[in-house]
């Protein structure tokens, strides 16, 4: 790796280093119950017109079991609303270039995708999709469906810190407090920044203008800066152009690059602090931190490294991959020239270690096992850092199951900040892990089965094979991004990935809230030396170890079948 | 109390696995291949059904290889059942013998008896054990076996009880107080008892036993539900892996279709026998197949201790304990106080005060008097007289109200009383008799309690003299040996231990600074002991104590393990959910001891048993698709010879790694006390790191010898 690349890598850790425990600190006072919060001057009325609009009574707290039905029947509301609205753009305002209805089943997976905080696309959204669909619908949900896996993490921060309690506060007051004073103002922050650096931000239809070559072509318009803010902050990835990130309009220059790529990272890195001290223990969220920074940081490396070889083929014939002045050097197919193979990898591990899935480059190209790194990173789990709040409870979720292990290693029934670890959790707990490979290997499987769905890809053989994986692992972890190579937008892709999504969504929002409202039952028990310490680099190491073998064992076959055999064919 | 010495078992060990308890248990380990009882055991279920579906295939389409493969499915399931039959086997001896001790006992039932009635004027009649109901009266003479538990309600008599405690040291039985309790089964030695039947037959101490030594009701713990759900997790996971496998295979197989079918993947797929074998490796087998030996051998140790504990959920959370509640008397001290030193005032010899402190305890019984008069003899050479020697002599004994003993000896037609008891008491009596009381008897007296002793006050008044005290003897209560060292170890554990005693606060704080015990209850009620337990679940911790009269019940029931002594009351037994044979309350620390290691050896197999499937992946997969994908074969790390010596290697591996554990199920993983980190990386790297390489290494050897089999190289 080039010292740019080291650079490039070590001013987006500095800054995440610098800003990660400030925002997790503001955060900790947004859900925390003390009261107090800057900005309450600000915020406050706002906040309490909305409560008053929605008869919100904002003092009632929730058991689980409401605190789940509000999460569904909020999702379920955000979808039917999203459905119907790409269904009737055509009769409805700001719609300059007279899109027509949406296809069903394009309209069904985009609804389920953007409410589901996945934001996978099966449709480019300058050729598809309104303004008003744009930013009253996806727009909307980024904010919203970013802060529901914010409000389902504080519920189930709280029941972890709570003792002897049957409830986990009230899903409406941590939405409207997500929305109004975390995603908003920070979003406004990041657009003017994205703005000054040249993203558009207008009303505009098309412009077709004359090129240098004579050709006529068109140019599109739309407030992008402020959809982009939010799609890097909320961990939503869906682009306002087709070409997301890697289009001069959403991301113009190495600096913008930068901006945004931290700007995935930062909310779900924070809550890591957040939680920390949420829980009145700092140190937790420093280790869940550190976990999280280390998967990230090595993924990230490796992407840039593999990325950065380029390929070994090109090796063979004699061309120079290396950096030089005339070439970004490295692989350089699919990739933008402005960003180069590093800038292009981190970016690949940084959206794919949290649920954002834009990209800015096309994982399709990447080298064999440098495209196997953003799928192995997904299937991970997404927990490093993770979607806002998913990620983090993706990561107490596999702590839960290290200190079950650990636990039983040092004799003693497994407890985590003092609440025992017993055998209703663990149902809840292998719930959510099934739910993800059941869904990425099962549809995988179906599809290649099917000719209609082999058809699809873009490629034959093991690099096709990736292709689908990538597909349902993006869908099943709620990524988003797309390996783009396959052909999504058919009625199979669209309702299977579609399907993978709801499920990787509340298959693990449900069973998170239910071990919420288990633990805040519980009584702590007080720590001694038999307890082990969850805030060592010894059960840092552990999780690590448990989240690296629940995946390998669990994807490597298929691994083994696609990128792998891929490289080892080279 | 049979055994007081402390104990320094650094392994709890359950014995040595022989060889011929392996081919004994066969049988056993053969019925239970009954699908109606293995698929409690799911994770082994999924291994028989795998074996039977494999054995049709073979049967359709015979091949050494599928046999080979078949063979060893169908020997995992039988090793995973011989672990369990070992692991029960070893209870049922011990269940013999107990059955053999109720067996065949006649009762001798009274008719109509009352307390006081003398039991020869009452009608008997001989009926069999299995027909005493709870209320009947019998009696129990010199030489019979009692025929079921109850309370003694006349009599005193020396007990055999070593049909149950192993112990042959007869131990005496007698109605009233902490001491009435008899166990069906016992044998009575000398004299004659009538015995109230407090139990059922058929729910007994004795039948209990035998149900717990054989596993008969043995009820999953919660750790091991917890554990179950995860391993069927994992299965399920495993499943799914293999089962989209198929598909993919089929895939790269139509992709690749020039490449050469295999017996592991040919136009059809992966093979059935491959596929099964694929995923016997990987399900968690070994874990499956131990976890059930791993609880019983857990209850089989604590049973080897003689503890019996009425449900594994107990010893479980014994491992959990953090505050251990300690009574003084007889668990951190000697049973009694001892006298360690005399002190005259000044102007007397001490010897004259040894004399008269002598004097006065001959007929004291009690273990305090008996150390005064060991203690004269010892520094002063004052042999001991006999009482009947000195007819002259006549005793006083001690009372509650006086709260003093001694003696008025009547010597040359004078008579001199000679008095000792409580400071207080006796110097009222000094007082009471003319006497005046020296100064320094009071500070003495003072330097003596703040130490955390007794002091005793020793008087004399020789006839129309004033009285005058002569001294006081200092009392105390004697730590036993290794006590500091056992309360280190629980500190080190995390476990807070806490001595409760009926002392003033002053005396309990020299003798909790003397053992080493972190905190202490003084001036202890069985009410206090009550509310500190509260007290400590209130805080989310977990307490352990021993107890052993009816007043420690309600406590022994409240506590989260609670243990009574065999020489308890019925009413603590009953509280308890352990009952400790030897009636030692040192026994809770290994107790403590044993829950911890149970724990311990499930989570070391489980990470062992997780760890082998990375060896299996990498010997597999290569082998499935080495044909369709050739460049595969990279990942054959292990250079194994062939696709179907290497998937046999890994199904013989997964299979003989069973029977290689059995000893460690059984006897349980190596325990130190210490902290949780330092255990954690040890067993971390040992079962961790260990369940990593040990599969590259076996299946690599089993490799080598399998590739000569005719059939099977490639």
């Amino acid at each position: 790796m080039s010292s740019a690349s080291w650079l490039q890598f070590a001013v987006l850790i500095g800054l995440l280093l610098v800003t990660a425990p400030l925002l997790g600190r503001y955060m900790a006072k947004v859900y925390g119950d003390d009261g107090k919060v800057p900005g309450d001057r600000v915020f406050l009325p706002v906040e309490r017109l909305i409560y008053r609009l929605c008869r919100v009574s904002p003092h009632t707290e929730q058991r689980w079991t409401v605190y789940a039905f509000a999460v569904l029947g909020f999702s379920l509301f955000s979808f039917l609303l999203l459905y119907a609205m790409q269904r009737m753009q055509q009769w409805l305002p700001l719609n300059p270039t007279d899109m027509p209805a949406v296809t069903d089943h394009i309209a069904f997976n985009a609804a389920v995708s953007f409410m589901t905080n996945t934001n996978w696309q099966s449709y480019s959204g300058e050729l598809t999709m309104s303004h008003l669909t744009q930013m009253t619908g996806l727009t909307v949900q980024n904010f919203v469906s970013a802060s529901v896996g914010m409000c389902v993490m504080a519920a189930l921060i709280r029941g972890l810190a709570r003792r002897r309690a049957s409830t986990l506060g009230n899903f409406w007051v941590d939405l409207t407090r997500t929305v109004v004073r975390i995603m908003l103002p920070l979003s406004f922050l990041v657009a003017i920044v994205l703005v000054s650096q040249g993203v558009i931000q207008n009303f505009n239809g098309h412009t077709a203008v004359t090129t240098v070559e004579g050709a006529t072509q068109l140019i599109p318009g739309g407030p992008a800066a402020s959809q982009i803010a939010i799609k890097q902050l909320g961990t939503n990835g869906g682009g306002f152009f087709n070409m997301n990130s890697a289009h001069p309009f959403e991301n113009s220059s190495p600096f913008n690059n930068l901006v945004e790529n931290w700007a995935i990272l930062i909310i779900p890195s924070a809550l890591a602090f957040t939680f920390g001290r949420m829980v009145g223990d700092k140190r937790q969220g420093r280790a869940v931190f550190a976990i999280m920074a280390i998967i990230w940081a090595v993924m990230s490396l490796a992407a840039m490294g593999l990325e950065g070889n380029g390929n070994p083929q090109l090796d063979d014939i004699g061309a120079t991959q290396a950096v030089t002045a005339e070439q970004s050097g490295g692989n350089m197919e699919g990739k933008e020239v402005r960003f180069g193979s590093a800038a292009s990898g981190l970016w690949a591990a940084s959206t794919t270690g949290t649920s954002n899935g834009s990209v800015n480059s096309m994982h399709d190209s990447f080298t064999p096992l440098g495209g196997m790194i953003p799928m192995l990173h997904m299937k991970l789990g997404e927990v490093s850092p993770g979607g806002t709040g998913v990620g983090l409870n993706g990561m107490l979720i596999m702590i839960i199951l290290s200190v079950f292990i650990a636990g039983l290693m040092v004799g003693r029934t497994p407890e985590y900040l003092g609440k025992k670890i017993e055998a209703p959790e663990m149902k809840l707990v292998v719930l959510y892990i099934l739910a993800m490979p059941l869904v990425v290997l099962g549809f995988t499987a179906a599809s290649v089965l099917m000719d209609s769905a082999v058809a699809s890809q873009n490629n034959p053989g093991a690099h096709g094979f990736s292709e689908i994986l990538y597909a349902f692992t993006s869908g099943g972890n709620n990524n988003g991004s797309a390996f783009a190579g396959i052909t999504a937008s058919t009625w199979w892709y669209d309702t299977t990935i579609g399907l993978a999504m709801l499920i990787g969504r509340f298959f693990l929002i449900i069973p998170v809230l239910a071990i919420a409202g288990s633990l805040a039952r519980k009584q702590p028990a007080p720590a001694t030396v038999g307890t082990f310490p969850t805030h060592t680099p010894l059960f840092a190491s552990l999780v690590l170890g448990v989240v690296a073998i629940v995946a390998g064992l669990t994807f490597f076959p298929a691994l083994a079948l696609g990128p792998i055999v891929e490289y080892l064919s080279l | 109390m049979t055994s007081m010495s402390v104990q320094q078992p650094r392994r709890i060990g359950g014995g040595l696995l022989d060889p011929k308890q392996l081919w004994r248990s066969t049988p056993d380990a053969l019925r239970k291949l009954n699908p109606a009882t293995l698929w409690r055991n799911p994770v082994m279920f999924i291994v028989e059904v795998g074996a039977a579906f494999t054995t049709v295939l073979a049967i359709v389409d015979p091949t050494v290889f599928g046999w080979l493969i078949t063979v060893w499915l169908w020997l995992t399931v039988v090793f995973a059942n011989l672990a369990e039959a070992v692991a029960e086997g070893r209870g049922k001896a011990q269940a013999e013998t107990l059955r053999r001790a109720k067996q065949g006992t006649v009762a001798r039932r009274l008719h109509g008896w009352t307390e006081g009635a003398d039991p020869a004027a009452y009608g008997e009649e001989s009926v069999p054990a299995t027909e005493l109901r709870q209320g009947d009266i019998v009696v129990v003479e010199a030489g019979e076996t009692i025929p079921g538990d109850g309370d003694i309600v006349e009599g005193i008599a020396s007990v055999d009880e070593s049909a149950i405690t192993g112990e042959s040291a007869p131990v005496i039985r007698e109605s009233g107080g902490d001491r009435s309790a008899v166990t069906g089964g016992t044998r009575v030695l000398s004299d004659r008892i009538v015995v109230r039947i407090t139990r059922r037959p058929g729910e007994s101490f004795i039948d209990r036993m035998i149900a717990l030594v054989e596993g008969a009701n043995r009820q999953k713990t919660p750790n091991e539900i917890a554990l179950n759900i995860l391993l069927a997790a994992l299965t399920i996971i495993f499943l799914l892996a293999v089962v989209t496998l198929q598909p993919m295979a089929m895939y790269a197989k139509a992709y690749q279709a020039a490449a050469p079918d295999t017996a592991a993947l040919n136009q059809d797929g992966v093979t059935g026998i491959v596929l099964v074998a694929l995923l016997v490796c990987l399900i968690p087998t070994t874990i499956g197949a131990l976890l059930s030996a791993i609880g019983i051998a857990g209850m089989d140790r604590l049973v080897q201790r003689n503890v019996l504990a009425t449900s594994g959920r107990a010893v479980e959370a014994a491992g959990d304990v953090n505050t251990l509640l300690l009574d003084k008397t007889g668990t951190i001290t000697l049973g009694n106080r001892q006298a360690t030193e005399f002190l005259p005032i000044a102007g007397i010899p001490a010897a004259e005060l040894a004399d008269a402190a002598q004097l006065s305890s001959l007929a004291d019984d009690t273990p305090e008097g008996r150390s005064i008069v060991v203690l004269a003899k010892n520094l002063y050479q004052l042999r001991a007289r006999e009482e009947g020697v000195m007819p002259q002599a006549s005793f006083v004994p001690f009372s509650a109200q006086t709260r003093m003993s001694g003696v008025d000896i009547a010597e040359n037609g004078t008579t001199r009383r000679i008095r000792k008891g409580a400071a207080s008491a006796v110097l009222r009596w000094v007082r009471d008799n003319g006497g005046r009381a020296a100064d320094d008897v009071g500070s003495t007296v003072d330097g003596i309690s703040s130490t955390g002793g007794t002091p005793l006050v020793v008087a004399e008044q020789l006839e129309g003299q004033p009285a005058r005290a002569l001294g006081v003897i200092h009392l105390k209560d004697v730590v036993k040996r290794g006590m500091r060292q056992r309360f280190d170890e629980m500190r080190r554990m995390g476990i807070r231990t806490v001595m409760i005693t009926g002392d003033n606060p002053l005396t309990a704080k020299a003798i909790a600074d003397e053992a080493g015990v972190d905190d202490f209850l003084a001036e202890a009620e069985p009410e206090h002991k009550l509310a500190l337990i509260r007290r400590e679940q209130e805080g989310g911790r977990l307490v352990a104590m021993t107890g052993d009269g009816t007043n420690d019940a309600p406590a022994l029931a409240q506590a989260d393990v609670g243990v009574a002594m065999n020489t308890g009351t019925t009413a603590a037994k009953e509280a308890g959910n352990m009952v400790d044979l030897d009636s030692d309350p040192t026994k809770l620390i290994q107790i403590v001891e044993i829950g911890k290691q149970l724990l311990i050896t499930r989570g070391a197999l489980t990470t062992f048993s997780i760890a082998n499937d990375i060896a299996k992946y990498f010997a597999i997969i290569p082998a499935m698709f080495g044909d369709v994908y050739p460049r595969l074969d990279r990942l054959n790390v292990m250079r194994l010879e062939s696709p179907t010596s290497a998937i046999l290697s890994a199904v013989i591996f997964n299979a003989l790694v069973i029977i290689a554990l059995i000893p460690l199920a059984l006897r349980g993983v190596r325990y130190r006390p210490g902290g949780a980190a330092s255990l954690l990386t040890r067993n971390l790297w040992i079962y961790g790191l260990g369940g990593i390489i040990a599969p590259f290494i076996g299946i690599k050897i089993l490799d080598l010898v399998v590739r000569f089999i005719p059939g099977i190289s490639g």
